[in-house]
């Protein structure tokens, strides 16, 4: 999915959105073939690598504060990383989609299907596969871990990139055409900067969504293999494993301080210069505002340092660069024949990839495995529906109620970003050792877990929502005497529907990815378990158990897009139909 | 289709030369909707030419396809390079929407062009410099659009045009999003460009539904039909400049315009189903009932007393033609009102009208539409015959689309729904997208 910017979501993005995102069904299917075949592969290919498991990959971490800030910068260029990564690959495949069909018939679904595929299930692979290709440093780790982050950042991102392409405004283009601007200052000067606020929008999501998977794949365990990276993640699992609660606390510390000053210092200044490649022709009422970003503009040092930078970036559109002049591909009318030529290979393709994913699976596996993976995944299912339903029952009063006062939206917003933000996996420990203390029944007691980072998505988008009612409907609403329930039930519900759609779908999707770390818990030698398809995954993973592993993501990837289709998509396309206020 | 770029010999040649142009949207093949229709054109030095029609008309269409913009489907356009010394193309456009860069300054936005040719910076620097002071941009070269008024905007986009020296500069529209008043005194501002031969230009061909605008401003009107478009007249203006709204002939001329724009075949429409244009596949205008009453009451009271002049109408009420027209036609279809040249009558039926209250409104409008437009007639035959009294409005839909393309399908729909709801002779579901005769009440 494509995140719109809270703030500033309407009714004309929603509708693209929505619009975009009915990708055909069939191309679905294919998709899903295609990339579970590819993780078969590669790891296949890994294990044929020679000795890609063995030698102790434990890095020694200690669980000193004085040592936690060195484990936080790691952890932090990691994200640097991934999110340079993410954009690299952004900028390119997106680009691709949108200049030539015949690409974007395959690009287009594989990115629909990937973001709903559980990345945390992918570590099994790509820890086996980079460590295979660096079998002797820490490199490969490294790389696994960055792959990992990269995996829950990309495709939001490419998205969002490729419906800005495919939504420039004609008058624009005709211009741009009319002075037969090249391939490349086009880009530079008209389509770059035309996408750029939504993909500065979606590249702080994707960040937000990555520590996550930075700390859940620092430390990882795939068969009798730990493989540990020094980080804020692997610091956490030490602590988990000597039952060291005050490390707990100082992890949770770091996190935070992290988190807070990769938003001040980078996001927040990002944003507020993004601003001015809005398309709107009118001045906006709200700024994004970012105190850093004023004092870097206001500085004289900074301006002398970033002058030859500015320099350099007018100096762009100059270049002369007749290879990346992407020429208009397929957007040409091309024979009917070689289409159907080219939609009948990639389902060869894909007939071939499922085929290839069933071999593998069938090899040690039965029908009896599936059902069971089946019957799990419904079990995991009932807790991502249970538990958004009931951080919908408190959070959307919540949110409505703080989004009507300009006052206390402009201070909680902030800090309800901060929240989603924040990796919940750093949390687990002081769950579990309650759970532990008090007893309770791990199967109802852990689902909240699923959530707890998730949850927020909802609050912050109905906070968003609701701020954007508009004043006259308020006003409407006040001198009708509108009683509480008529009030909710024909003003705000369906003012702030499409928010909420929005916040709720990403809280799902993270929560099929959280139930992956969060059905099975540990604190030190205490192991509390909940049956689920997570924990399916979580326990293949551990006995190294590939075949179990591909089984369980597979199941879990059908289900995810399932309720995607079954559920999220007809609220989008409601709210797009029903529910615009513009 | 050609478009031939040359260095012609003597300066008295034609600056562009459209022959036989025609130009099919949609489908390749002949199902697509035909916008233009062997259209000719020949723009010569010095003159300031308009393209004046009723939106769907195809003078846009045309005016992109001299521009380079699209391809027509058939016919040929020929650009002659005249002046200038490094330019590559011989025209420049002016945008209805400005199109302005809203990430670039105005001095960024108006160097577009020289340079996507390569034009070294200095030089690059001193045209854009000379063209920002030429349109009275000067003290905003560092604005950037969102905080220019729209007279401010549209003054880049012109400064943006003439900084590349074009031969020709084509306008599409480009006064109509502005208010009244800036739009004049941009339209002044570009005639004594003109007239003072300070523009690097030798023609300016304009796009524009505003009659008044086209006679002010031009020394030639090409008129446009619409569905599909073609050239129905061709008026030379010969009124000395500057132009006076008020004077006798100016005012003779636009009327003279509205009534070549109204021109139709004379006589009730034929009832033939087949045909297109008449019976199911008559395209509507989707113009509301208040408007549709209180063009009626408007005509009904003094002074006009039933009767007015179109040009004259068109002024007291402050509507441009291709608002007017369509409200006129629509009266004419539903037989409230008689067109006769140029000049407008009500019938009997609209006195009535004008006289009634809201349910013999109603009454009357009902009996009207289901006399006269067949599509209603069409609709409540269909839900009278079927036991359920409901029928999906896609079925009708598809139906209008084997006459029409899919856009004036749709405003045709509109048409339908929101007039048979007003006269309740059937109900519209938007949810499930049906008709149904069961009243709300």
């Amino acid at each position: 999915m494509v995140f719109l910017s809270a703030e500033r979501m309407n009714g004309h993005l929603l509708a693209r959105f929505a619009r975009a995102r009915f990708a055909p069904n069939r191309y679905d299917l294919i998709a899903l073939a295609l990339i579970g075949a590819a993780a078969v592969l590669v790891t296949h290919g890994a294990q044929q690598m020679g000795q890609p498991l063995a030698g102790p990959h434990i890095l020694p971490v200690s669980l000193d504060p004085a040592r936690l800030p060195e484990y936080a910068l790691r952890t932090t260029l990691r994200m640097f990383a991934a999110i340079l990564a993410s954009l690299a690959f952004t900028l390119v495949v997106a680009t691709v989609a949108a200049k030539s069909r015949k690409a974007e018939l395959v690009i287009v679904p594989m990115l629909d299907i990937l973001q709903s595929v559980p990345v945390l299930g992918f570590l099994t692979f790509t820890v086996t596969f980079f460590m295979g290709l660096f079998p002797t440093s820490e490199l490969g780790l490294e790389l696994a871990s960055i792959f990992a982050v990269f995996t829950a950042q990309a495709w939001n991102m490419t998205f969002s990139f490729y419906q800005s392409l495919r939504t420039l405004p004609g008058d624009l283009d005709e211009v741009a055409r009319q002075f037969g601007l090249s391939p490349w200052r086009r880009f530079i000067r008209f389509e770059l900067p035309f996408a750029t606020p939504a993909l500065v929008w979606n590249t702080m999501m994707s960040m937000s969504a990555g520590w996550f998977f930075v700390v859940a794949s620092e430390a990882i365990t795939v068969g009798k293999t730990t493989a540990t990276l020094p980080g804020i993640g692997s610091w956490i699992a030490l602590a988990i494993e000597r039952r060291d609660f005050a490390a707990v606390a100082w992890a949770v510390g770091a996190m935070a301080v992290v988190i807070v000053l990769y938003d001040q210092f980078l996001f927040r200044p990002i944003v507020a210069w993004a601003d001015k490649f809005r398309f709107e022709q009118t001045a906006s009422q709200e700024q994004p505002r970012s105190w850093f970003f004023d004092v870097l503009r206001r500085t004289r040092l900074f301006r002398r340092i970033a002058s030859p930078f500015g320099r350099a970036l007018a100096r762009l559109p100059r270049l002369a660069l007749p290879s990346l002049s992407l020429p208009r591909l397929g957007r040409v009318r091309t024979g009917r024949w070689f289409d159907r030529l080219w939609v009948a290979a990639v389902t060869a393709a894909a007939g071939w990839a499922a085929w290839t994913i069933f071999r593998y699976i069938a090899t040690t596996l039965t029908i009896h495995d599936a059902l069971t993976a089946t019957s799990l995944g419904l079990i995991t299912l009932a807790r991502v529906l249970a538990l958004i339903a009931i951080a919908s029952a408190v959070w959307v009063p919540i949110g409505v109620w703080i989004g009507l006062r300009p006052a206390w939206s402009q201070r909680i917003q902030p800090v309800a970003q901060f929240l989603a933000a924040f990796p919940a996996n750093v949390l687990f420990p002081v769950a579990v050792v309650a759970i532990i203390a008090w007893r309770r029944d791990p199967n109802i007691w852990l689902s909240p877990l699923i959530a707890l980072g998730a949850q927020w998505y909802i609050l912050f988008n109905v906070v968003a929502g609701a701020s954007a009612l508009p004043g006259d409907l308020k006003e409407a609403a006040g001198v009708f005497h509108l009683r509480s329930w008529q009030r909710w039930r024909d003003f705000i519900l369906p003012g702030i529907f499409p928010y909420y759609v929005t916040g709720a779908l990403t809280a799902s999707g993270g929560s099929w990815n959280a139930s992956i770390v969060a059905e099975v818990v540990s604190w030190g030698h205490t192991r509390l378990e909940a049956t689920g398809l997570g924990a399916f995954i979580a326990k293949a993973t551990a006995a190294g158990d590939y075949r179990r592993v591909a089984l369980g993501i597979s199941v879990m990837s059908v289900f995810v897009i399932a309720l995607n289709r079954a559920l999220w998509r007809p609220m989008y396309a409601y709210a797009e139909k029903h529910l615009r206020l513009d | 289709m050609t478009v031939t770029l040359e260095r012609p010999a003597q300066t008295d040649a034609p600056l562009v030369e459209v022959a036989g142009l025609k130009h099919v949207y949609g489908k390749g093949g002949g199902a697509g909707l035909l916008v233009l229709n062997d259209v000719n054109l020949t723009l010569r030095a010095g003159e300031i030419v308009g393209l004046l029609g009723r939106s769907g008309s195809g003078k846009s269409t045309l005016l992109r396809s001299i521009a380079g913009l699209i391809a027509p489907t058939g016919g040929s356009v020929r650009v002659s390079d005249m002046a200038g010394d490094d330019q590559a193309h011989g025209v420049a456009m002016v945008f209805q929407s400005f199109a302005l860069f809203p990430w670039l300054t105005v001095q960024k936005n108006v160097e577009l062009g020289l340079e996507a040719r390569g034009v070294p910076t200095e030089q690059r620097r001193k045209r854009t410099l000379a063209a920002i002071d030429l349109i009275g941009l000067d003290g905003f070269e560092n604005a950037y659009p969102k905080e220019l008024s729209g007279g401010m905007r549209q003054r880049v986009g012109l400064a943006r045009a003439l900084v590349v020296q074009p031969s020709v500069l084509l306008m599409d529209e480009p006064f109509s999003a502005l208010d009244v008043l800036t739009a004049e005194t941009l339209r002044t501002d570009l005639l004594d460009l003109w007239s003072e031969g300070r523009m690097p230009i030798r023609s300016i061909l304009m796009v524009t539904h505003n009659i008044e605008e086209a006679v002010l401003m031009c020394d030639r009107i090409l008129v446009f039909s619409s569905n599909p478009g073609r050239v129905i007249a061709e008026i030379k203006v010969d009124l000395p400049q500057p132009r006076r709204r008020l004077d006798p002939a100016f005012r003779a001329l636009v009327d003279d315009i509205y009534a070549r724009m109204t021109a139709r075949p004379a006589g009730p429409p034929a009832r033939q189903a087949d045909a297109p244009g008449v019976g199911l596949g008559m395209a509507l205008s989707h113009v509301s009932t208040n408007t549709l009453s209180g063009m009626i009451e408007a005509l009904a009271a003094s002074p006009n007393n039933g009767a007015a002049e179109l040009g004259a109408l068109g002024r007291d009420l402050n509507l441009e033609a291709d608002e007017l027209l369509p409200i006129a036609e629509t009266l004419q279809l539903m037989r409230f009102a008689e067109i006769d040249g140029r000049a407008i009558r009500l019938t009997p039926a609209a006195r009535r009208y004008d006289a009634a209250e809201v349910d013999a409104r109603k009454q009357l409008f009902a009996q009207h539409l289901l006399a006269f437009v067949p599509l209603a007639a069409h609709i409540r035959r269909v839900l009278d015959d079927r036991a359920s009294h409901q029928a999906p409005a896609r079925r009708f839909r598809d139906e209008l689309e084997d006459f029409m393309s899919e856009a004036y399908a749709e405003e045709t729909m509109d048409a339908i729904v929101s007039w048979g709801r007003f006269a309740e002779i059937f109900a519209f579901h938007e949810d499930d997208d049906r008709f149904s005769l069961d009243d709300p009440a």
